[in-house]
């Protein structure tokens, strides 16, 4: 009976430890493993050394994919955190009607990727979308068809996913502004220093958690896109819009190559974790220390 | 009028003029599900619809055609909702206990279990998809709903285990400790001294893994059949639909419709949202 008590905790926790230990780690090894091997319709178990990456990088699509990440991700991100800080430090400016308009820059964090891709296809489109309605007003030489256009393309979706994403880092910032220690300011104020100066020598350096924060949940997003170019390019036009993830995704279960999308997942995990794991492990050890 | 009033009037102007920016999708999409196709092919993208008309939506609803299926959004709006009410209280209820265990019952090993749990949250869900594949055909739920609320269960413990050990971290441990000399047990304790107080913390639980599982769609297109797509996949099939005339009123209108529960949930509870959002990524 006091064992049982001495262990009810850990019991507790089995069951997760099971799952996790199987269906995440072991999932991992399993792909790990099928990329190492000649698998293409079905598994084949057999190593076979790294042949599998030798064709994923040799294969112009994956140059194509990896390439739109880095651009993609890249401007995303920059994007996204000029926006959102630039927001935050507005709406911190005692802003009436703060409430509502902070309602009015998150909801599209509440959206389906779906829904987002959805929307922008409609209006992006050039015949009857925005372009249109530009040229409707006068201005007959308007041209924004970056949809239809392979080289241009890629920013409909950096643009989209900058309109779902820059509320949500408006909303980091300014939760990270409004912790900065008042009375800091106030000293800062009363010593005739200007705003911007407070601003740029006092609390935004004091901030660089959060700029890591949204950092890491940006990049996150980023190489996990897979929705939004599915609904909104459907990796389009040719596969000008194509990402690991719809790499990925095509290879796994339109085109039946099985070794193709386990390397290209191993990939994608890789460039996760050597963004990710940096930061966890920093995350991690002072809470170790209490 | 002064420089500082001039600021002032300009600080308004650029945060009016972002939030049109926010704004103008759903607006968009609002008027044009409201417009008839004559209107939409005649008329502005920006502009107000003239005569109202709910075909659109009645369509979306009941008879749009998602690939063969011309049953509208709703079989699968059922479909989402019958995987994620499930799936999402299954994960905040072991969520809860596994961060109870972890915030109050420590033991060797556990910093360690904790932080492979965290790095659980952070897999690129591609690494998983084709294994998981093959062990949903192994269980026997390949295509099936249960299989999804499955798939959702395992890949939303990690959220839910973080949010409610960083929130069980703050109570005191002495706490515990008195209880247990009270002669309280593990669940009791659990039961009587946090279940009382967890209230706000299931509610940032509930919302975040409802929304997540709702908005899902990668899992949804990977592992459902025919009769278990959920209403993601279905929009999608919808909107890519290549029989027929482009409708693009029923398109707007079957995306508002996949879009009204998660957009309530954020209105009704949006402090609760931010906070799901944020303990996702700040250190609790």
């Amino acid at each position: 009976m006091e064992w049982l008590e001495r262990n009810v905790p850990k019991m507790v926790l089995a069951p997760s430890f099971v799952a996790i230990m199987i269906f995440v780690y072991g999932f991992i090894a399993w792909t790990a493993w099928i990329s190492f091997t000649k698998s293409r319709l079905m598994p084949k178990y057999d190593l076979d050394g790294i042949g599998q990456y030798n064709r994923l990088f040799a294969a112009p699509r994956w140059d194509v994919a990896m390439n739109n990440l880095f651009i993609f991700g890249g401007l995303f991100i920059v994007i996204s955190m000029i926006i959102g800080l630039a927001l935050a430090i507005f709406l911190d400016q005692k802003i009436r009607a703060e409430g509502v308009l902070r309602t009015i820059y998150l909801y599209p964090m509440a959206l389906s990727l779906i829904v987002t891709g959805t929307a922008w296809k409609w209006i992006l489109n050039p015949g009857l979308g925005i372009q249109e309605t530009v040229r409707g007003w006068g201005f007959e030489s308007f041209t924004f068809d970056w949809i239809i256009r392979p080289e241009m393309a890629i920013y409909t979706i950096v643009l989209a996913a900058v309109w779902q994403a820059s509320g949500f880092v408006m909303a980091l910032f300014l939760a990270g502004l409004r912790s900065v220690d008042g009375e800091i300011i106030r000293a800062a104020q009363v010593d005739g220093i200007p705003t911007h100066r407070i601003y740029s020598a006092i609390i935004i350096p004091t901030m660089a958690p959060i700029f890591l924060s949204a950092f890491i949940v940006l990049a996150h997003l980023a190489i996990k896109a897979f929705d939004l170019v599915i609904a909104l390019t459907g990796g389009g036009p040719g596969y000008a819009t194509d990402l690991p993830a719809t790499y990925m995704y095509a290879m796994a279960f339109s085109r039946g190559d099985l070794g193709q999308a386990a390397s290209s997942a191993m990939i994608m995990m890789m460039v996760i974790f050597a963004i990710v794991v940096p930061y966890l492990y920093s995350e991690l050890r002072p809470r170790r220390d209490q | 009028m002064t420089s500082k009033t001039m600021l002032r009037l300009g600080l308004y102007l650029i945060l009016i003029l972002f939030a049109l920016f926010y704004l103008m999708p759903l607006f968009v999409m609002l008027t044009t599900s409201l417009k008839s196709l004559e209107e939409i092919r005649t008329g502005s993208l920006l502009a107000l619809p003239r005569d109202i008309t709910f075909a659109a939506w009645s369509e979306a609803w009941s008879t749009a055609c998602a690939g063969t299926k011309c049953e509208g959004l709703r079989p699968f709006f059922w479909n989402s909702v019958l995987m994620a009410v499930p799936a999402v209280m299954i994960s905040t209820v072991v969520g809860a206990l596994n961060g109870y265990v972890f915030a109050q019952w420590r033991f060797k090993g556990a910093n360690l279990f904790f932080a492979m749990i965290l790095f659980g949250c952070f897999i690129p869900f591609q690494v998983v998809l084709l294994p998981m594949a093959q062990m949903l055909g192994l269980m026997g739920l390949a295509g099936t709903i249960p299989g999804l609320i499955f798939v959702h269960v395992i890949y939303g413990l990690g959220f839910t285990t973080l949010f409610f050990r960083n929130y069980y971290v703050t109570i005191p441990q002495e706490l515990v400790r008195a209880a247990k000399v009270d002669g309280a047990g593990f669940f009791r304790i659990f039961w009587s001294i946090f279940l009382p107080i967890s209230l706000p913390i299931i509610t940032v639980s509930v919302i975040w893994q409802f929304t997540q599982i709702w908005n899902d769609f990668l899992f949804g297109v990977s592992f459902s059949g025919a009769g278990s797509q959920p209403v993601t996949v279905a929009l999608n099939n919808i909107v890519n639909s290549t029989t027929g005339v482009k409708a693009y009123n029923v398109d707007m209108a079957a995306a508002i419709i996949a879009a009204l529960p998660t957009l309530l949930v954020y209105v009704v509870a949006g402090k609760y949202f931010i906070r799901g959002l944020t303990a996702g990524s700040v250190k609790g």
